[in-house]
């Protein structure tokens, strides 16, 4: 059992790298990747998102939103699944002003430290992405908590090595028209190939 | 602004994947093949035109503060439409797409000209300016997919134009066009390219390397 979350866990840090493989979040990716210390917060915010927003849409999804989810509610033909998106992005917007809330009035050091980024992340593609993903691919909820983390794991790390490259590579003499968002295009495509050899790893 | 500048501005002065970074999430995803490409672009273009006109018709309406919610309502529901009428008309494609029609919810170009033209203009004008955001986004997504399947799988819209070594012709695919990386490299190199013809989009270096000081000195 424990193998199976394992496994599940190192495929969505690694190789379904939201980031590099799925290019989720992309914007964030590249606007917010030029100091390490900024990426860092942004990706431990992420982190700390998905692993909540996931499992509260895989509940959503298995108790109100999925064919014949509201039998417990005497209504077993009702199909509600086309609703999804819309109650998707309205459960995370709603966990992260929330989230911004209990920070501020409980743990103001971390607020602090994450306060800009939290309501960034409500339009970032990847924390949709994770939840819709999750009901593609019909995790339970267990798996979802995984796979929540994972995920967010996984662009956290992509961001912050993106960063300490970028910082790196200021000093560098780039041409003209490639300088700033061409070569940050180009080196994420390496990074993107160098994650591609994680592609045989399987636990 | 003139009407025709709202129109073509986004196509190559101001483009939106180019020069404005948004909405790369998705041109990134979709764009192995031309004929799921497509798909997408008139998904988007559609979203981003009536999204504009609907906010800019309401956009005296909104409270200030939770605009951003109002904004993503709307934005939720049409792409639920699109979905919905993809599914019934174009199955398979749809299935390819998988989960990049819901992401067109957070797409930043749709948010971004919600908050930044539709927000500010009546509702004529923000269909334009949606219309052509849409097609600066397209041209960017069409030229990558032609570049990727063109190269990976050695044909277009799904006819073989350079016939595969496996069908008995000449041409061996590139394997790597049809991977998550060549999407990366096309796009800086179109950045570039881009850049190169519009000079004035060239950005600022963060750091100026100094000339060889213990040379100078001499």
């Amino acid at each position: 059992m424990i193998e199976y979350y394992l496994s599940l866990f190192v495929r969505a840090v690694f190789i379904e790298n939201m980031a590099l493989v799925f290019f989720l979040g992309m914007c964030t990716f590249i606007a917010i990747s030029k100091k390490i210390e900024t990426s860092m917060g942004l990706g431990i915010a992420v982190v700390v998102v998905l692993t909540i927003t996931v499992p509260v849409n895989n509940l959503l999804y298995q108790y109100l939103l999925a064919d014949g989810a509201l039998a417990w509610a005497g209504l077993p033909d009702v199909d509600l699944s086309f609703l999804g998106f819309l109650s998707y992005i309205g459960v995370i917007a709603a966990i992260v002003q929330t989230l911004e809330m209990f920070l501020d009035k409980y743990v103001p050091a971390l607020y602090n430290a994450l306060g800009v980024f939290l309501p960034l992340i409500t339009v970032n593609c990847a924390i949709l992405g994770a939840s819709i993903f999750m009901v593609n691919r019909d995790y339970n909820f267990a798996e979802s908590v995984v796979y929540g983390f994972g995920s967010g794991l996984g662009w956290a790390i992509a961001i912050v090595v993106l960063a300490g490259i970028r910082e790196k590579m200021k000093y560098s003499d780039v041409p003209q028209g490639l300088r700033g968002l061409g070569i940050t295009f180009i080196t994420v495509g390496l990074m993107s190939l160098g994650f591609m050899s994680f592609g045989g790893i399987s636990l | 602004m003139s009407t025709r500048e709202i129109l073509l501005n986004p196509l190559f002065v101001n483009n939106p994947i180019g020069l404005q970074i948004l909405g790369i999430c998705s041109a990134l995803a979709v764009t192995t093949k031309m004929s799921v490409a497509l798909v997408m672009c008139i998904a988007l273009t559609l979203v981003t035109a009536f999204s504009n006109l609907f906010i800019s018709m309401i956009r005296n309406q909104i409270p200030g503060s939770i605009r951003i919610i109002v904004q993503m309502t709307i934005i939720a529901s049409l792409v639920i439409v699109v979905d919905q009428v993809l599914g019934a008309v174009a199955y398979d494609i749809s299935k390819q797409l998988s989960v990049f029609v819901g992401l067109i919810i957070t797409n930043c170009i749709v948010m971004g000209r919600a908050e930044a033209f539709a927000m500010q203009n009546p509702p004529g004008l923000s269909f334009l300016d949606g219309i052509g955001n849409g097609l600066g986004y397209s041209v960017v997504l069409m030229l990558v997919a032609t570049i990727r399947e063109f190269f990976g799988s050695g044909s277009l819209f799904g006819i073989e134009v350079l016939p595969l070594v496996t069908n008995g012709g000449w041409y061996s695919p590139m394997g790597l066009m049809l991977l998550p990386p060549s999407a990366f490299f096309i796009i800086g190199l179109l950045i570039w390219a881009l850049r190169a013809w519009k000079t004035e989009q060239v950005e600022e270096p963060e750091y100026e390397i100094g000339g060889h000081t213990a040379l100078s000195k001499v």
